[in-house]
């Protein structure tokens, strides 16, 4: 009989034990924001045998933003159907913060099951528009940058720095692209060499369209299980054997735009470093992100990217860390890795990470 | 919770219609640093920061909290944003106190805002949305029905939402902080203000405020080692909850919803309080519309369904020599930063246990609660805190 890993932080193990996604797509325009997520949200019951009964707590990450109007989270929360009432809670982050949060309510030994979701249609307005609105009210934001532009000047940071090469970046999407062919949620996927890809013209210097994420609506769940009980729903769950997450500056001015010290300081608490990692699912927009964010995280080459494509094959803001934490969940839960790193970011050019270590028991 | 925690730091700004004076970082930076010095500690001794606010198009910054790193020294460390509607400021408290309740953390800085003047929360909660009922005029249009019925359920007299428009603000007067100070206030000048939504008249709402709160939530060594160093007494935390409802379906119980009654039980519990309204010195009870004052009585179980009224009516929940004061702070009628509005409700009951909330104290008050709602009355969170150790 497998018993659950004592994890790094917390004194309770907690297990990932369900999944499921939405097929991202670049303009869902049948669905609202409950119509897209209902069907997820059944599916992760599905696949734990559970109902809502069973869901002791409910978090979910989302941002009005998107929709343009206030309390986007409140009409979602009608996909969950929270009658009789529920402990319940949202960040206005991506719903891997969601993740923690609940993860922290299993800490406290009282509850055993939790209901995490997310979601975003980027297609309802001008995400290059609305994005340059979540920076500095009375510096920056009147000068509306948009993300691209402002993603250019890390990657060409990086170049400056020599820690990487446009072909390098055309490396990061051609893989991508291609593993997502292997991935039915996927957005973008093709198999296409670097140097056809280096033909590309440039959208923003030195990020040419292969380097960018999609425009992406999509919606995904998950369902958490603290203690022994996850073994009864799945055979082998995904024991969050480490989890945490940092903030940096908010003025690129007095950021390294090259290096990414949330991302190593997260990595170095939740104990990536501490055995080999078999995957990682990198929550990177920007081809040059990946990179940036593997040598933060300290992985070596021995690990798999983004099996999944990653977020260049699909990126739904607001879920799009979820579901890395879901894809390496995935892994673990299908026999193909024993430890994995699932990481996530909020904020203008990474400024906010968070990582974690998903592991099976041994 | 699995281990006892504590309130050791307490800030808030002067709440006004306008702060024109700083920016937000200034603002939330106010209240952080008063808190801080409170508890004795600098940015430095914080473990994480978590911060709350209602709907970001109420000052047109989509997650501020990442301008916001900086000023709230932040950097380097986990930051969280909670957004729960109204009852936001609670929550965030919450969520804070179970990064140390879980010993995730030991020194947990959290705050909650709101600068209102720097857009228009009218028109920001107004947008109409596919599918969603609109508010149209605001949360006063929203609530308006619902008092209605329950004057009519009830059979309250007219006259009671006006005492307690009246009771908030001379509680105000006691309180240098409170946004209106209304030092003539009386049921006649309430009456004569302009009926806005039928049955409240203009000075049976809250205002509109520019305002922040922050709290600094510590583990229970940090915090008797703090006691001895400040000199100055914890508010334990006894219990803290939260539900939810949806919005409506059919037969759902608006005046008085579950969800309220399901928290009130679940923290009175975890506090082992039996009877509120004999065990709880004081209590300060998210109030944004005067009738909600009998309404959330009965809610919480201070008094029988449909008794709400009687309280209020009898000046049971008066400062001036009731049984059970409600918001002797003067509440959310009184100072209404909405995303700071439920944390200044929580911090205000720890006030009340540490005695030193100043002219609005409760006579040794050793057990408050914390109260907040939002949405469509359908979010909940409270807490109870004490003078003493929780067993």
């Amino acid at each position: 009989m497998s018993t659950a890993p004592q994890p790094k932080q917390g004194t309770r193990p907690v297990a990932i034990v369900s999944f499921a996604q939405a097929p991202t797509q670049r303009r869902i325009e049948q669905a609202n924001e409950v119509e897209l997520l209902m069907p997820v949200i059944s599916e992760v019951y599905a696949q734990a045998n559970m109902t809502k009964d069973d869901v002791d707590f409910v978090c979910s990450g989302s941002t009005d933003y998107l929709i343009g109007g206030p309390f986007s989270f409140v009409t979602a929360l009608d996909a969950v159907g929270v009658w009789p009432p529920k402990r319940e809670s949202h960040v206005e982050m991506d719903a891997a913060w969601a993740l923690y949060e609940s993860w922290v309510q299993l800490q406290e030994g009282d509850l055993d099951v939790a209901l995490v979701y997310g979601f975003g249609k980027s297609s309802l307005g001008d995400l290059q528009r609305i994005l340059a609105l979540q920076l500095d009210p009375y510096t920056m934001a009147p000068l509306w940058p948009d993300q691209v532009s402002l993603a250019a000047l890390q990657a060409q940071a990086m170049i400056d720095r020599g820690l990487a090469t446009e072909e390098d970046f055309a490396g990061v999407a051609s893989r991508s692209r291609r593993d997502a062919m292997n991935n039915p949620n996927a957005q973008v996927a093709n198999d296409l060499d670097v140097a056809t890809l280096l033909k590309e013209e440039y959208i923003a210097s030195p990020l040419r369209r292969h380097c960018v994420p999609p425009l992406s609506d999509g919606a995904a769940a998950m369902i958490l299980v603290a203690g022994d009980r996850a073994f009864d729903v799945v055979d082998r769950p995904a024991w969050i054997t480490g989890i945490d997450h940092r903030i940096e500056a908010h003025a690129f001015g007095v950021r390294d735009l090259a290096t990414s010290p949330s991302t190593t300081k997260a990595a170095h608490m939740a104990g990536v470093g501490e055995g080999d990692v078999d995957v990682a699912e990198i929550h990177a927009p920007f081809a040059h992100q990946e990179i940036l964010l593997a040598s933060a995280l300290g992985l070596s080459s021995a690990t798999t990217l983004n099996p999944s494509g990653g977020p260049l094959a699909a990126n739904p803001l607001m879920a799009g860390g979820l579901i890395r934490f879901g894809e390496a969940a995935n892994r673990i839960m299908d026999g193909t890795a024993s430890r994995a790193v699932a990481h996530a970011t909020s904020g203008p050019i990474l400024q906010q990470n968070l990582v974690a270590v998903l592991e099976a028991a041994s | 919770m699995n281990q006892r925690c504590a309130v050791i730091g307490i800030g808030q700004t002067h709440h006004k219609a306008k702060r024109e004076d700083v920016s937000i970082a200034g603002m939330v930076r106010e209240a952080a640093r008063a808190a801080l010095d409170d508890a004795g500690m600098d940015y430095g001794d914080i473990d994480a920061v978590v911060i709350g606010k209602a709907p970001d198009m109420f000052e047109g910054i989509m997650m501020p909290e990442h301008y916001l790193a900086g000023a709230l020294g932040a950097v380097g460390k986990p930051m969280l944003r909670v957004h729960t509607a109204g009852s936001v400021g609670g929550s965030t408290a919450i969520v804070a106190a179970h990064l140390v309740a879980t010993g995730i953390h030991k020194r947990v800085l959290t705050v909650a805002f709101e600068k209102q003047s720097d857009s228009d929360a009218m028109w920001a909660l107004s947008v109409p949305q596919p599918f969603a009922a609109p508010l149209l005029a605001g949360a006063g249009g929203y609530f308006a029905p619902i008092i209605r019925a329950y004057i009519n359920r009830s059979g309250a007299p007219n006259d009671v939402g006006m005492k307690v428009a009246v009771k908030d603000r001379l509680h105000a007067l006691k309180n240098p902080y409170a946004h209106l100070q209304l030092p003539d206030i009386d049921l006649k000048m309430v009456e004569e203000s302009i009926m806005l939504w039928d049955p409240l008249h203009y000075l049976e709402s809250c205002p509109s405020s520019d305002g922040a709160a922050a709290m600094v939530i510590a583990a229970e060594d940090v915090a008797t080692a703090q006691e001895k160093s400040t000199g100055r007494s914890a508010a334990w935390i006894h219990g803290m909850a939260m539900r939810s409802e949806p919005t409506m379906f059919a037969g759902r119980n608006q005046i008085n919803p579950q969800a309220g009654r399901d928290c009130a039980k679940d923290v009175f519990a975890q506090a082992g309080v039996t009877n509120p309204r004999k065990e709880l010195d004081c209590a300060e009870v998210y109030v944004p519309f005067s009738w909600y004052e009998p309404m959330w009585l009965e809610n919480l179980g201070f008094c029988d369904e449909g008794d709400g009224w009687k309280l209020t009516d009898s000046g049971a929940t008066s400062l001036d020599g009731g049984d059970i004061p409600w918001n002797c702070s003067g509440g959310v009628l009184s100072s209404n930063p909405i995303g700071a509005s439920g944390m200044l409700r929580f911090l205000e009951a720890a006030l009340q246990v540490r005695g030193m909330a100043g002219e609005h104290q409760v006579a040794d008050a050793s057990k408050a609660l914390g109260h907040a709602y939002g949405g469509g009355s359908q979010f909940f969170a409270m807490w109870v805190v004490g003078s003493d150790r929780p067993a």
